[in-house]
């Protein structure tokens, strides 16, 4: 099973980088483009004895001690749907 | 006295801070390695700065769990002396032994160079020496040293006279000027509620000598000499000092 968490500041914070490329972006044109907001993400691969449940339970608590730091960003987890039925 | 200065893969001002201990007569600094648990019997710890663990997905953030870092927290816990400088500061955030994060700098670029702190409080193990209000001028070398913590903490902090370290101007004013990265309230060093771990992003260790320019760093050493010197400072040091003002 795979899964995604996506990190990215939370939107009390600052995020110069996301500036600068929101800057850049004006810059050649793309005047369309109102904010961006740099982030990051993790691809991870579960076991796949893992319930959805379960997983979720996992990749929250993984979000939330090493993943993100609490006090300046915000996270969301995504799980690849899984297939059902034959 | 023993202070421990730690070593990470990616720390590169440890040597800086050793020699900086060892000038101070009473010092004798020994190295602590990350993988060991063994704090060797020190009696303060010094966690330099650098790029621990290259700083991969945040600074500090993987030195936390580092085996060493484990034996830190249970030294602070129980009142042991702690300074962190730089990416011993971010270290210090993210294991939460204070409270904040160290940001990117407001100006998206790394800084390098001397600047002007107001000291705010000087009854902690390592800022004793110097004077309440007293000014000085230390380095800074960081890319993300942009103080930040939410409002309630703020408040926490001032209340409590926890900033050690302000950043000020040429006028000795806490303005916007004399903010190097962004850093909320001017903010470039704490201390925790117990008054035993101080983070700061400034150098210290980068001032102690005529030789290097700037000698405003001696008096953290020397603060820590004669706090580790009081009766009280093997069994908790934060109780040995004065009180907060």
């Amino acid at each position: 099973m795979k899964a995604w968490v996506h990190v990215s500041l939370k939107k009390s914070v600052l995020d110069p980088q996301g500036k600068t490329v929101h800057a850049a972006l004006q810059r050649l044109g793309y005047g369309k483009i109102a904010a961006v907001r740099q982030g990051k993400s993790f691809e991870l691969e579960l076991e796949p004895a893992l319930s959805e449940t379960e997983a979720r339970q996992l990749l929250e608590r993984i979000a939330h001690e090493v993943l993100a730091n609490p006090v300046i960003e915000e996270y969301r987890v995504e799980l690849q749907p899984t297939e059902t039925g034959g | 006295m023993r202070i421990g200065v730690i070593v990470f893969p990616g720390s590169n001002c440890d040597h800086d801070a050793f020699h900086a201990a060892a000038l101070e007569p009473g010092l004798e600094p020994v190295w602590l390695w990350h993988e060991s648990r063994d704090l060797a019997g020190v009696d303060a710890i010094l966690i330099p700065g650098g790029f621990s663990y290259g700083d991969y997905l945040r600074t500090g953030a993987i030195a936390r769990f580092s085996p060493i870092l484990g034996s830190v927290i249970d030294f602070a816990r129980g009142g042991g002396p702690v300074l962190g400088i730089c990416n011993g500061f971010q270290i210090l955030c993210e294991s939460r032994l204070l409270p904040g994060a160290l940001l990117p700098n407001a100006g998206s670029r790394f800084v390098c160079r001397p600047v002007r702190l107001r000291v705010e409080n000087a009854a902690t193990p390592f800022t004793h020496a110097y004077r309440r209000g007293q000014q000085i001028l230390l380095p800074i070398a960081h890319g993300e040293g942009n103080y930040y913590c939410d409002a309630k903490t703020l408040a926490e902090l001032e209340a409590e006279n926890r900033v050690v370290f302000r950043y000020v101007n040429a006028a000795g004013e806490a303005a916007a000027g004399g903010n190097p990265n962004g850093s909320l309230a001017n903010i470039a060093g704490i201390v925790n509620r117990a008054g035993n771990v101080v983070g700061m992003m400034p150098h210290p260790e980068r001032a102690v000598e005529s030789a290097l320019g700037l000698a405003d760093g001696a008096a953290l050493f020397h603060s820590l000499a004669l706090a580790l010197a009081l009766p009280a400072a093997g069994a908790a040091p934060a109780q040995g000092m004065p009180a907060c003002r």
